[in-house]
């Protein structure tokens, strides 16, 4: 029985990607798990894994390819025992990892090893009983020393040499990423059998869905967050988009608040540098941005997305509120592609529409803040005339503490309060 | 334990190539080191019955096979004549040079040496029993247990007669005589025969196994076993020894199944079954550490036995039972007591057959792939392509390389002829480096030398090479 290999879905809106070289030629026997191709997306590179076993009859890519996502690879001649579990499929493909950290694998996770302190263990044997067993560690022996005097099981690195050759550089990552990977499995604990309490269902974490878990996960577990809450005054902010709301609908687009936070949030930045910062933690450096992209938090169907509005400090706000309203559409649809995901210094979620008040966003790492709005509500506030009904707006300010204090990060909140309070020199136009 | 200031007390039990570098390394790092054996010098099995007296006998069976295939080449001796005296007295005086030289090495480095037989009494404390009967006592922080293996023996040969040997009777060479029966067809076995049948007798081999050199790859044994079939009178596989006899001047062996022209009737019998573990009478009990059904003592990666103050290596803590394995494992112990992350991790333990032609292999061989179902290709180069092969009239070696195919990654290397043992180093290193069958073949290699041969294998592995044209790959 013949099977078509796809590109399997590669991650979040990752549509092609090209064919750096196939790992297979026809005749090749196969197994589950054998890389068959390598590609190349903008975010990594990555070894395609075979979903099932058997003998390739046919391949259809070449080096130099691009690939769409569901496009046939190569037709396998399917063994017995490997028959294809098209309901598994989808999820044996594994998501890359998000940007950022370099060169990813489709492979399937190393499995934990035992602590150093294990005990005594039979002599070895001198036929190991699988493959990965067998085969020793790519690895010269100075680097498997090194790797054990930090503390780097290296049966765990991937190598970045020829044909996956492990170097000290490739240790040094790989520490470097266990220095900043969240809990892991072997930390997480173990569920209790929740059908003893009640029925349960349960459903597959979507590739988003991991994604999501897996990047802010590690940004709460590595980033020492302080949130502060404050209140801006949006009364004048709100008249003024009710004014110039027709201008953004003929453009195309919807004046929100959003998009108003989101050019003073570029004017904060400017004023702030070290809020336009990302933190390299190995270097110990600050990385200051002289670009001013914002990113938006969208809610969808599929989960969270931050499609970015780039060089914010050279659009107007009706320009942003049109890109705004494309980027939402986009992000609906699912349609966003990767550079409109990257590259934002700050992110704005704004969470107003379902009524939520203060809460305690997570920055999108390596960001080293984000802020929240909650929903603006009529406030009676003493004026110069006495009370009078103002719209007031909550504000969420989370910021990473190892590259901001707290007192700038207080400066930094009120800076957007006072600029929201007073929006006559926003440039709507221009 | 030793206090703060203090140095750590080390006990090393066994001098041999195991425990002697264990000991100097460990009075290299600034420890107090006991050293304790039997011996008067350190040297071990390795130095005083086994590696060194072997070699150097084999080097005088290659003397007198070299001078009767030199008609070949147009050059006639008359046959050789054997001073049996001459030569045990070289021999001898090879292994007294060493082992005197191995003294001299632990007095300059201050390791204090006990000669005597070692006893567990706790976990922190031995007595030695000396040649003469005298009783010390040795506390330790830590102790490196190195005693490693002697020939085994098997109860259809449990005869006790000055005519049957082991290895170390074999090689104290006492006479040449003139039938020899040797059991077993591994290493040992076909190293002893090879230098008796130089030396004139008449040598059989019995093996129980279908094949000589169980679980090496086969192509590497047939090319020895070819010549072997011309040195020895006769090798018979599949067949096992059922008794032993003394029979007038000689021993009448029954084996099974009996072989039509064997005679039965053999002067001596040499016993090369194998080798064990020496962990008895080790007062291992007083400890926590423990031994596997097999006489191994049971270690982790750094050779630490179940007792934390207790290191075991080399024969004693298990397969592959080497000398230089032993060498390896002594550093790692010895590093892990000194507070370093060692392990004991190689990627290829070479080992040698020192025939004629030698068998050597390192990494991954072909037997082990297929067993444990790793999937490899193979690139063999036969030397009969071999420029240098050629003048040394000996064209019947080969070369061989084990790769993962995917990574093109050379997993393990096989050759047999002559100079195999030292060939094999440049294996070790490109298995242990992570060499790819690319980079061997794009190393120059001096011409013309049997080295080519390893830069040759990569070129059939491509295709490519010059001198033997094998299928292009797929």
């Amino acid at each position: 029985m013949t099977t078509d290999i796809k590109l399997p879905e590669l991650g979040e809106n990752i549509e092609e990607a090209d064919v750096l070289s196939v790992l297979v030629s026809e005749g090749d026997q196969v197994f589950k798990d054998d890389p068959i191709i390598e590609i190349e997306t903008e975010k990594a590179t990555i070894e395609v894994p075979s979903f099932l076993e058997g003998t390739v009859s046919r391949v259809a890519v070449s080096a130099g390819d691009t690939v769409e996502v569901g496009q046939v690879i190569l037709t396998l001649d399917a063994s017995e025992d490997g028959e294809p579990q098209a309901s598994t499929r989808e999820e044996e493909s594994r998501p890359a990892e998000p940007a950022g950290r370099g060169v990813t694998t489709a492979e399937p996770p190393p499995e934990v090893t035992a602590p150093a302190s294990s005990p005594p263990i039979a002599p070895p044997p001198h036929i190991p009983a699988s493959e990965e067993g067998a085969l020793p560690v790519f690895a010269s022996p100075s680097t498997r020393t090194f790797a054990r005097e930090i503390g780097v099981d290296v049966r765990q690195v991937r190598g970045s040499g020829p044909g996956g050759r492990i170097s000290d550089e490739d240790v040094k990552l790989h520490s470097r990423t266990l220095a900043f990977a969240g809990p892991t499995a072997e930390t997480v604990r173990p569920l209790p059998d929740f059908s003893e309490f009640g029925p349960i269902e349960r459903i597959p974490m979507s590739r988003v869905r991991r994604t999501i878990a897996e990047h802010v996960g590690q940004a709460a577990s590595t980033i020492p967050h302080v949130t502060l809450f404050e209140s801006a005054d949006v009364t004048e902010v709100e008249e003024m988009r009710s004014r110039n709301k027709s201008k953004s609908e003929a453009a195309g687009g919807k004046l929100t608040i959003t998009a108003i936070v989101i050019k003073v949030v570029a004017g904060a930045l400017e004023a702030f540098p070290m809020v336009n910062a990302s933190l390299d933690a190995k270097r110990r450096e600050i990385v200051l941005k002289r670009y001013f992209h914002v990113g938006v938090a969208a809610d969808t169907d599929r989960g969270l997305v931050v499609p970015v509005i780039r060089d914010v400090d050279r659009k107007n706000i009706i320009d942003i509120s049109v890109e705004l309203t494309k980027l939402a559409a986009k992000a609906r649809s699912g349609k966003l592609s990767l550079g409109e995901l990257q590259g934002g210094n700050i992110a704005v979620t704004n969470l107003g529409g379902l009524g939520t008040g203060h809460f305690t966003p997570i920055i999108n790492a390596p960001d080293v803040a984000i802020l929240g709005v909650g929903r603006a509500e009529l406030r009676p506030v003493y004026g110069e005339s006495g009370l009078e009904p103002r719209l007031i707006a909550p504000l969420s300010l989370s910021f990473d503490h190892r590259v901001i204090d707290g007192a700038d990060g207080a400066r930094f909140l009120h800076w957007i309060v006072d600029a929201l309070g007073k929006p006559q020199p926003l440039a709507f136009e221009g | 334990m030793s206090q703060a200031g203090e140095k750590l007390r080390i006990a090393v039990i066994g001098a041999g190539p195991g425990g002697y570098p264990a000991a100097f390394h460990a009075a290299d790092l600034g420890m107090d080191v006991t050293l304790i054996d039997p011996e008067p010098n350190p040297g071990g099995v390795c130095l005083y019955r086994g590696c060194i007296p072997s070699k150097a006998l084999l080097h005088a069976a290659g003397v007198i096979r070299e001078s009767e295939r030199a008609a070949e080449l147009g050059i006639r001796f008359p046959p050789p004549e054997v001073d049996l005296e001459g030569l045990r007295g070289w021999k001898d005086k090879t292994v007294r040079q060493l082992t005197g030289g191995l003294g001299m090495l632990r007095d300059r480095r201050k390791v204090d040496y006990v000669q005597g037989w070692a006893r567990f009494l706790d976990a922190h404390a031995l007595e030695v029993t000396g040649p003469g009967g005298d009783e010390v006592r040795v506390e330790f922080d830590y102790a490196i247990v190195a005693t490693g293996s002697r020939p085994a023996t098997v109860p259809a040969l449990d005869l006790d007669s000055p005519r049957v040997m082991d290895s170390t009777e074999a090689l104290a060479l006492n006479d040449v005589p003139t039938s020899l029966l040797v059991v077993g067809g591994g290493y040992i076995g076909l190293e002893l025969g090879t230098v008796y049948a130089a030396l004139g007798t008449s040598v059989t081999v019995v093996e129980m196994t279908s094949g000589l050199l169980p679980g090496v790859d086969r192509d590497l044994v047939d090319v020895l076993q070819r010549r072997l079939e011309g040195d020895l009178d006769r090798i018979l596989l599949d067949t096992k020894v059922v008794d032993i006899a003394e029979s007038g001047a000689g021993l009448r062996v029954e084996l099974s199944p009996q072989s039509d022209e064997s005679g039965g009737e053999y002067e001596k019998v040499l016993v090369s079954v194998g080798r064990r573990p020496n962990s008895e009478n080790l007062g291992l009990e007083s400890t926590d550490a423990e031994v596997s059904d097999q006489g191994f003592i049971l270690t982790d990666s750094q050779r630490r036995t179940g007792e934390p103050s207790i290191f075991a290596i080399g024969d004693v803590a298990g397969e592959p039972m080497l000398a230089h394995k032993a060498t390896g494992e002594a550093r790692v112990a010895v590093d892990a007591i000194a507070g370093h992350p060692s392990a004991f991790d190689p990627s290829a333990v070479p080992a040698v057959v020192f025939t004629d032609p030698e068998i050597a292999w390192c990494g991954l061989t072909e037997t082990e792939a297929d067993k444990a179902n790793v999937r490899v290709e193979v690139a063999t180069y036969p030397w009969v392509a071999s420029g240098r092969a050629a003048t040394l009239s000996r064209r019947d070696g080969l070369t061989k390389l084990i790769v993962q195919p995917r990574t093109e990654r050379i997993l393990g290397m096989g050759i047999v002829g002559p100079g195999a043992g030292e060939l094999i180093a440049e294996g070790v290193l490109a298995v242990e480096m992570g060499a790819r069958v690319k980079d061997l073949e794009l190393t120059i290699h001096p011409h013309p030398t049997l080295s080519e041969s390893l830069m040759e294998s990569a070129g059939v592995f491509f295709g490519v090479s010059p001198h033997y044209i094998a299928r292009r790959r797929g």
